[in-house]
């Protein structure tokens, strides 16, 4: 049998966003679920009904059919108290529920004997768990916003421009705090052509700023601000005031600011202090990202945009909802992930596994069991790193140009003891006439060393068939053969034998001396800057 | 000519052929290195010719040979594609290979050669058997490995059992021979015994070669390469000639030390790889039962997809291997680096030492299709800039690019230094299937977060990618 998935309208004030989009309730069907909608729950997204009936869900006129009927709602923002009163006994619920700032919530959620999926308290760091991860898409769309927020109250253009009328300098834009809000915010002004400066307490994404066109600014103080999930944490007393001086030099330079800064269940720090907003030229504008939980600027006026001291401040706490197809569409995708985790059998059941990290982590309730907090889940990255620390393979290093290090003496002392045993063998042996051969030999093998090893190993194929229409130098031995002034009574030599041997032995040489020489001659042409 | 004359003719061919090895040193002074050489050899060839060991009833003959090898020689260089020139080096290091044994046998035949004492008649009859030795190995070993390059033969190892005893059993044959062959007075004998040695030889250089797998390709043909060399140079002493010594002596060396250039990449021992292809030890099965072995799913990527991550990177590395060559990607590859470079990409090619099939294939593959030598690096120049690579395409590579290498002790590529593409911020292989390279060692590269695979013909696939990039 399978489960019927629920999906209310959000009842919030001003919430436009659903928790599904027809396209991912065709997906859910799939899987094996039966779906009902809620009637007009896609509108403020611009869903209509029919296309969810086109999808294959069923709408239903009310929430209370929705809620009494659905053995799996999905939710954006966390239950009233009436909605959970209407929640049928053992059903699962999906969404956002902050359980850290809804005590009474949790209560009521046990007492229906229900099982809950906060998606904000996925376990942000399994990198397994990032398709799942809304707190991160919806961030990145807030920040999105916040710049286009910026931009319709800024009176200037965002780029530089030298028009026939006289320069215009791109806009200044300072983003504080560089997490997903912070990137996305820093990408978008970046692509409108602004000067983008952020700054972060972690130190590891300045790369991600630099990389998405925007400028670091470090503070002048030593001290590691990572946290734990993702989050900055609190920074000591003298560090937080080296901050405060490079954020009111900052604020002082800038057209546009966008603050970021969230600490997990605290209220947002205060960034922006009155003095620096008064330093602002006129018409600048703030955007407070932060502003529900109070705002980075002690100025905000959470969910209004207001002017102070000539600057604009926004703090509106709906910008998500500002874009509500696009957060609709990406937060529905998070749940179409979360829903296969639950159902990897894809019949329309699902199974809360609690071996399963991710899954664990986001578990609040489980059967009307209170599993809030999770544990901290197992991090399989750092045991790899560690391994890898523990066997670390020297590779040898450098090729081409000579040896980098130098032999062991143990076996230069070999060679040595070799190379001497064989010149004593030769030298008690041989007879004068073939050791100056011999020298020559010994001389040009070194030579040969010497010179081969500064060739550079792009040429290494022209260096093979040059050497090879080199050592076509052979033929040599084949002419001296072929026909040599002969010395009297020398009337028994084989010279026809010889002469074929040696005719065939010059022509084999000649292909290799004409054709190496040609080939290569051929090859080193094509080698252009 | 006077034989002085000749002499110093024959130093100032050394002394060419010296300077156009030094010439390699850099592509812009290559080519001049080429022209010293042909000067050497046309200054060698023609002291001899016309100095005193060549009568004048030789020369038409003389003339006749050469004009007919020329035209082999000049038309074999006109025709053949750079894909095909592993075929082309392993061919003409035959010839060498059958020459040194031709004039081995004609000097050993030829009575009108007098010695002063008997010391230095055998120290004659052993260069002449060693030179035919180590001509007949280089023959039939560079025609072997011309079949296995062109494809004639494949290029699975052939490994017969207890090699290493018929090997040695060979070595012990030919030092015996050689040995009743100095004691001999008989001329026929003699020829007899260098015949059966000759065979024992060329048998060897067959057995040797095919014992050989395709990927250490490059090490056989730069040891080939070296052996015309040592061939050259017995000859030389044969017949008492330095310059032939000399020569001989600089082409062995050259040889050799791109053996070991070759080998150090692959950080295999020069031995091993003479003595048969790999999992010939427990390697591949100590990881399998590790269980340390790359699960995972790997994530395909389409053409298109990969032509925009290519727009939208600053930075990106190419990462060619002997795939390239096969699929004769190279004019592909370069059109759509001149359609990246034209939009602001930084784009570089990586090249491992022993990708392709001899050294330096790959270099001479992209020269071909005009990409500027300056922009194709050699791995240890580049291997540093993957962290801040934001795409590399590894197009028909597959072990020099694998992380096992450093990251799997148990691995038997382990060591083996490696292009470091995984640390690019996202890295693209082109692969047909997923079939694990010639070690036979699968890839974790593949199954890394930060990996795409184009699965295809890279030929067509990079057709599509230029589609895309062009649109």
């Amino acid at each position: 049998m399978s489960l019927l998935i629920g999906i209310p309208k959000e009842t919030f004030a001003g919430e436009k966003r659903v928790a599904s989009v027809p396209e991912v309730v065709v997906k859910l069907v799939k899987l094996g679920f039966a779906v009902a909608v809620e009637s007009s729950a896609g509108e403020a997204a611009n869903f209509a009904d029919d296309d969810y009936r086109a999808a294959g869900a069923e709408v239903l006129p009310g929430a209370a059919d929705v809620w009494a009927r659905a053995d799996i709602v999905f939710k954006v923002r966390p239950p009233t108290l009436d909605e959970v009163g209407m929640l049928r006994e053992g059903a699962t619920l999906i969404g956002f529920v902050w359980p850290a700032q809804h005590p009474e919530l949790m209560e009521a959620l046990q007492a229906r004997k229900a099982t809950v999926l906060a998606i904000d308290c996925l376990p942000r760091q399994l990198s397994r768990a990032q398709k799942m991860d809304a707190l991160s898409s919806m961030a990145g769309i807030s920040g999105y916003r916040a710049v286009v927020e910026a931009a319709n109250a800024f009176g200037r253009f965002f780029n530089g421009q030298i028009t026939a009328a006289g320069k215009i300098p791109p806009a200044r834009v300072f983003i504080a705090g560089a997490g997903v809000a912070g990137l996305a915010a820093s990408g978008t002004a970046a692509n409108l052509g602004a000067v983008v400066r952020a700054n972060d307490t972690r130190a590891e994404v300045a790369d991600q700023v630099v990389s998405l066109g925007g400028e670091f600014v470090k503070v002048d103080y030593d001290e590691e601000g990572s946290g734990g999930g993702g989050y900055a944490k609190v920074m000591s007393e003298g560090f937080q005031a080296a901050q405060r001086a490079m954020y009111a030099r900052e604020a002082k330079d800038a057209d546009i600011v966008i603050t970021t800064a969230l600490i997990p269940g605290k209220p947002a720090p205060k960034l922006i202090t009155a003095e620096m907003v008064q330093s602002m030229k006129p018409g600048s504008v703030i955007v407070d990202l932060a502003a529900e939980q109070g705002g980075n600027c002690e100025l905000t006026v959470p969910g209004e945009a207001v002017v102070r001291h000539g600057v604009t401040i926004i703090g509106y706490t709906d910008l998500v909802s500002r874009l509500a197809r696009q957060s609709s569409t990406l937060y529905s995708n998070n749940l179409l992930r979360l829903t296969e985790e639950l159902c990897k059998a894809k019949d329309g059941n699902i199974v809360v596994n609690f071996e399963d990290d991710a899954i664990r982590g986001l578990t609040v309730v489980k059967e009307g069991e209170l599993t809030w907090p999770a544990p901290p889940p197992k991090l399989p990255a750092a045991s790899t790193k560690s391994k890898a620390s523990n066997a670390p393979i020297t590779a040898p290093k450098g090729h081409g140009h000579g040896a980098s290090e130098p032999m062991s003496v143990k076996s230069l002392a070999i060679v040595f003891g070799v190379g001497a045993l064989l010149f004593l063998l030769v030298g008690l042996y041989a007879p004068a006439s073939f050791l100056t051969h011999f020298t020559v030999f010994v001389l040009a093998c070194f030579v040969g060393y010497m010179v081969v090893w500064n060739v550079t190993p792009s040429l290494h194929t022209p260096l093979m068939s040059v050497t090879n229409a080199i050592s076509s130098i052979i033929a040599i031995g084949a002419l001296v053969q072929i026909a040599p002034p002969l010395a009297e009574g020398a009337t028994d030599r084989p010279g026809g034998l010889i002469g074929i041997l040696a005719f065939v032995a010059i022509t084999l040489t000649a292909v290799n001396m004409f054709g190496g020489f040609a080939v290569t001659r051929r090859m080193l042409a094509m080698f252009r800057k | 000519m006077t034989s002085s004359m000749a002499t110093v003719s024959y130093i100032g061919a050394t002394i060419l052929f010296i300077l156009s090895l030094g010439g390699l040193a850099h592509p812009e002074t290559a080519r001049r290195g080429n022209l010293f050489g042909i000067v050497g050899m046309g200054i060698a060839v023609l002291a001899t010719v016309f100095g005193p060991q060549v009568s004048l009833a030789g020369i038409p003959w003389i003339v006749i040979a050469l004009v007919i090898g020329a035209a082999v020689g000049l038309y074999a260089a006109k025709k053949v594609q750079m894909t095909q020139m592993p075929e082309l080096v392993a061919l003409m290091h035959s010839l060498v290979g059958l020459a040194a044994c031709l004039v081995g046998f004609a000097s050993y035949v030829d009575t009108s050669l007098v010695f002063p004492t008997a010391a230095e008649k055998s120290i004659h009859e052993v260069e002449i058997y060693i030179g035919i030795l180590i001509g007949a190995v280089t023959f039939s070993g560079s025609l072997i490995a011309f079949g296995k390059l062109s494809g004639k033969i494949g290029g699975k190892p052939l490994l017969l059992p207890a090699r290493h005893f018929l090997n040695l059993f060979g070595l012990v044959l030919v030092i015996l021979l050689g040995n009743w062959f100095l004691n001999t007075h008989s001329t026929g004998v003699g020829v007899t015994l260098l015949l059966v040695m000759t065979v024992i030889a060329l048998a060897f250089g067959v057995h040797m070669v095919m014992a050989i797998g395709g990927a250490d390709m490059p090490v056989v043909v730069s040891m080939l390469n070296s052996y015309s060399g040592w061939a050259a140079a017995a000859t030389g002493f044969m017949l008492g000639n330095d310059l032939l010594i000399v020569v001989g002596a600089l082409v062995g060396s050259s040889g050799a030390i791109l053996s070991y250039i070759m080998c150090r990449a692959m950080n295999r021992n020069f031995i091993s790889v003479i003595a048969g292809g790999f999992g010939s030890g427990g390697g591949a099965s100590v990881t399998a039962a590790d269980g340390s072995e790359p699960a995972g799913e790997v994530t395909s990527i389409s053409a298109v997809d990969t032509a925009d991550l290519l727009r939208d990177a600053k930075n990106v590395v190419i990462v060619p291997g002997y795939g390239m060559a096969v699929a004769q990607a190279q004019h592909v590859v370069c059109e759509i680096v001149n359609v990246l470079r034209g939009q602001g990409v930084a784009v570089r090619f990586a090249i491992h030492p022993v990708a392709g099939r001899m050294p330096g294939h790959m270099n001479v593959l992209l020269a071909e299709a005009k990409v500027p030598y300056d922009i194709v690096l050699e791995m240890d120049e580049i291997n540093e800039d993957f962290p801040d690579t934001d795409v590399a395409i590894v197009i028909g590579a597959n072990d020099i690019v694998n992380p096992a290498a450093q990251e799997d002790p148990a691995s038997p590529i382990a060591g083996m230094p490696v292009l470091e593409v995984w640390k690019a911020r996202t890295s693209i292989v082109m692969k047909r299937s997923m079939a694990s390279g010639y070690a036979g060692v699968d890839n974790p590269l593949f199954y890394k977060e930060n990996n795409r695979m184009l699965f295809g013909d890279a030929r067509k696939m990079l057709d599509e990618v230029l589609g895309a990039l062009s649109a």
